[in-house]
């Protein structure tokens, strides 16, 4: 399907013809799924996209807002896809009071250019996620991706104090402001986080930023069993200590992240490769509170009978904590086909373990997962293999612990898969309670369904 | 109101569950702010089904309803502004569950704020939202208002500690919203909800986390002889990136006040003081504490005490717990402001809210949490007299101009209720009204409930009927 011609030409005319992209090879780099778009237009402000929205909402055209499509593939594939709303030229930063730790951003701004410019001001914004380079601001906040820093300083919800936005009626909107305590009208920018594009378009976003701790290190334990590094989690997490981080791996995750460590400087690898469940936990401050948190971690190390164990300093820790941010994307490539699942669950015990390791793909080849501090789990299947009754099995795990969701367990889903996974097991579990309310919530903001349709939560 | 509605709903409840005679009526008429708004009758339900009950009841006779817990809101969002049915949550008063391993307490909505903590303070855990009336505030008013407190510098709103709802709809619907954990799939329905001032549903269960209590706290309280030296004492602390969990301050005239009716030792003769607390480790809260002291020094404090034990730690925070409560000697009546500013605004914001009252013939109190930029002006005012009445309104109006002005918002932490509705104008315009509107309407399309709140009336629900308010009817005490 193209975009009609005489709308990419009255698009053209309207904004500009630098605006609209639409030589076929251009336009495979917004393809979700295989899907490819009738045509990509590239705003170069939020007047112009308000324009564009009121264009598509008069056309009923259909399209998927991206910045530099790092996470397109979360979600179902869209529905309908006539264009895509490239917001990479949005790029400014419009407000920036480093004395009272406010920001303001363009959403097409990039988390890694942003960091540059509040690090001179020694802040940051606590937005540690993979992609981190490239990503832009608006599309980690519509992604809703997690947060490495997040059991410190929270998810975006926790942060984020206003926000700009195209709705469906193509209406410039705002929510929120650019005060840290603000209760003024309903909280719509929330609505926002994790909704995948699908509620508006958002344009600016208005954060509390954060001093930069004086320094960084982190501390990793190796355990013989699951068991015992889950206690270790256990007595880490209810230290009181305030750690940016607590990571639980296993031996199959250790050895692929050593792969990944294998030529950098960093004291880790040696830690990883001895088939041991580890944790690693990460923490900053002044010196004498990060000395005080290695010496604790120890203790409790010892304690919970830590095979091995070592402090990693600042710069082994930027490496081993830069290179854990990215997993997502190296699992992903770790073998031709893999399957990356998200469970959200307030407790995990070692027989979640073994239910989540129970499938071996070829007998071998065990999933590698990684647990937050948070509760959040990363499980990596690899799908490779053409023996149709090992992939059924593997289909019919992965479908069970997609439909574990509960109100009290909270939350799965497949974060990345091979199109045939999505397309058998679908992404996102069972519809969450207030489904109906959601339902309301999407026509509120985007009445004719334009904002790409069917790839979030229940066809919303 | 429809004796045939009351018939029923003492039917519903049970008779001593629903009040209807004008003197009992008139005790729900006020919260704690200037507004007023009398229910037609007020009904205690004891459980979610009861609220679904009274709801679809509510809907077969056409009357609003609006919920309301302790009543200590200060933007008249539990008032009755269209009559009606008021929903008093008082005996919903149970806590369901404490899940303190997973730091989660499951409660009914008339849970006063501070019975969780003391529910759970055992543990080494506590509330976090602290509103200066969490001794009375319960939390499903702390919900629908997203109240904070003096610790929200470093500890968030309510709506940062709310991960999961029961909420009943207009039609009498009973729903969930979010999950224990907080990640639930789909869009935040709980962060659109906190805060949403009970315009889109009646909470009936709420779902809290519980905070890890800090192995260390310092307090400290700085003397200043100009309110502009304090207040680039805060500015500056934000800017060198110290995290205090609180900064309050108080200015030096409500400093005497206080100290008149408490006789707890504060100076008479300061300008302002700093009330300040670091919290964390040992060792952090010790060296940053070194450090506020030592910005404080540097911008001229005379004087920096450091609470030594919890028995003076309460007593630094006795001044500030019962500021208002001082205030009540001098006059009649008091209207406490809420506007939020930049904290780099903030010596500027002062100069201007002395010039407005000077200029207005009031003395302006400030006590307010300087390190979030949240100010309270309170302005004292003896309603009897109409015009003074008047006056106080015109000044705060101004007061909350000024804050927009300056980049900020018409509300930290009250809500924006009936007081501030037709201020919205001044951050929000007809596009985001039509927004709101659509998402109100989602929730609430028939306008039953709390109508008249939030929306400027001319945004608002069509067709409702907008009682009294003080624009035409000064507070009686």
């Amino acid at each position: 399907m193209t975009l009609a011609a005489n709308a990419s030409a009255r698009l053209a005319s309207l904004l500009g013809s630098e605006r609209v992209v639409s030589s076929q090879t251009d336009l495979q780099k917004y393809a979700i799924s295989g899907q490819v778009p009738g045509g990509a237009i590239r705003p170069a402000n939020a007047e112009e996209v308000a324009e564009i929205i009121r264009f598509a909402a008069a056309e009923n055209l259909a399209l998927v807002c991206c910045g530099s499509r790092t996470k397109a593939e979360i979600g179902m594939p869209p529905r309908r896809y006539d264009f895509a709303l490239d917001l990479s030229n949005l790029a400014e930063i419009a407000h920036y009071d480093p004395e009272d730790l406010t920001l303001s951003v363009d959403a097409g701004l990039s988390l890694g250019a942003l960091e540059k410019v509040l690090a001179a001001k020694n802040q940051f914004l606590p937005l540690s996620v993979p992609c981190f380079q490239t990503s832009t601001v608006g599309g980690t906040i519509a992604s809703g991706v997690d947060s490495m820093l997040r059991l410190l300083y929270g998810t975006a919800r926790d942060f984020l104090i206003g926000a700009e936005f195209v709705d469906g009626k193509g209406q410039l909107c705002r929510s929120g402001g650019r005060v840290v305590k603000n209760v003024t009208g309903y909280d719509i920018h929330k609505l926002l986080i994790g909704s995948l594009g699908t509620l508006a378009v958002i344009t600016r976003l208005n954060f509390r930023t954060f001093p930069r701790p004086e320094s960084r290190a982190g501390f990793l334990a190796g355990f013989a069993t699951p068991e015992a590094a889950l206690s270790f989690r256990k007595s880490l997490l209810s230290s009181g200590l305030p750690f940016s981080g607590v990571e639980l791996f296993d031996p199959r995750f250790a050895i692929l992240l050593s792969g990944v460590l294998s030529g950098t400087s960093t004291s880790a690898s040696e830690l990883l490769n001895h088939s041991r469940w580890i944790v690693y936990a990460a923490f900053g401050g002044q010196e004498t509170v990060v000395r005080r948190i290695q010496r604790d971690s120890q203790d409790r190390a010892s304690k919970a009978y830590a095979v091995v164990s070592g402090i990693l300093d600042q710069r082994s820790n930027e490496i081993f904590s830069d290179a854990l941010r990215e997993a997502f994307i190296w699992l992903k490539q770790s073998a031709a086909d893999v399957a990356i699942l998200r469970l959200v669950q307030l407790q995990f015990t070692p027989a979640d373990f073994q239910e989540f390791h129970k499938v071996k793909w070829r007998s071998s080849q065990e999933p590698a997962l990684l647990l937050s501090g948070c509760g959040t789990c990363l499980l990596a299947f690899s799908c490779e293999g053409d023996n149709e009754g090992e992939r059924e099995a593997l289909e019919r795990h992965i479908s069970e612990l997609l439909s574990r969701t509960s109100y009290k367990a909270s939350n799965a889903t497949l974060l990345h898969a091979p199109a045939r996974l999505k397309g058998c097991c679908g992404v996102w579990g069972p519809v969450p309670p207030g489904f109906p309310l959601m339902q309301s919530v999407k026509s509120a903001f985007d009445p004719q369904n334009i904002f790409s349709s069917g790839r979030f939560v229940g066809g919303l | 109101m429809d004796p045939a509605l009351i018939r029923e709903l003492k039917t519903l409840l049970g008779s001593p569950n629903v009040l209807t005679q004008t003197e009992d009526l008139m005790l729900y008429e006020f919260d704690g702010s200037v507004e007023k708004g009398r229910p037609e009758v007020v009904a205690f339900p004891h459980s979610t089904e009861d609220v679904s009950r009274i709801m679809k009841l509510a809907n077969k006779f056409q009357v609003p309803v609006v919920g309301r817990g302790a009543g200590t809101g200060l933007s008249g969002g539990a008032l009755a502004r269209s009559g009606g049915i008021m929903v008093v949550f008082a005996r919903m008063n149970r806590i369901l569950e404490l899940d303190l391993e997973n730091c989660r307490a499951v409660v009914q909505p008339g849970v006063v704020n501070l019975d969780i903590t003391r529910a759970v303070e055992h543990a080494g855990l506590y509330f976090a939202p602290d509103p200066s009336s969490q001794k009375s505030s319960t939390i499903g008013g702390n919900v629908a208002e997203n109240s904070g407190g003096p610790h929200t510098l470093s500890c968030g709103l309510t709506t940062n500690h709310v991960t999961a709802l029961e909420l009943v709809m207009p039609d009498g619907k009973i729903i969930r919203a979010g999950s224990r954990h907080g990640d639930a799939a789909g869009y935040d329905l709980c962060g659109l909800l906190v805060g949403s001032e009970g315009t889109l549903a009646l909470v009936t269960e709420i779902t809290v986390k519980l905070t890890r209590k800090a192995e260390s706290i310092e307090t400290l309280l700085a003397v200043f002889d100009s309110v502009g030296d304090a207040s680039r004492t805060v500015a500056e602390i934000t800017a060198r990136g110290i995290t205090t969990s609180a900064c309050e301050m108080l200015d030096g005239w409500t400093l005497a006040v206080i100290e008149d009716y408490l006789n707890a030792g504060f100076p008479r003769d300061s300008a302002a003081v700093l009330l300040m607390e670091v919290e964390g480790l040992c060792e952090a809260a010790v060296s940053q504490a070194a450090a506020v002291a030592e910005i404080c020094r540097t911008n001229h404090a005379r004087e920096v005490r450091t609470a030594r034990d919890e028995r003076e730690r309460d007593n630094l925070w006795k001044g500030r717990k019962n500021a208002f409560g001082a205030m009540g000697r001098l006059a009649p009546s008091n209207y406490v402001l809420d506007g939020v500013i930049p904290r780099s605004k903030l010596p500027e914001a002062l100069e201007r809210i002395h010039e407005i009252g000077v200029r207005a013939g009031f003395r302006i109190g400030n006590i307010f949490h300087a390190g979030d930029g949240n100010l309270h002006p309170i302005i004292l005012f003896d309603p009897r007299n109409a015009q003074e009445f008047a006056n106080a309104v015109a000044a705060a109006e101004e007061i909350i101009r000024m804050c927009v002005s300056f980049g900020g918002s018409l509300t930290g932490e009250h809500g924006v209720g009936m007081e501030k509705s037709e201020l919205m104008p001044l951050l929000f315009t007809d596009a985001d009204f039509d927004l709101m509107r659509r998402l109100h309407d989602a929730f609430n399309p028939g306008c039953s409930l709390n109508p008249g709140k939030i929306f400027p009336v001319s945004k608002g629900c069509g067709e409702i009927r907008v009682g009294k308010s003080r624009r035409n009817a000064g507070r009686t005490t």
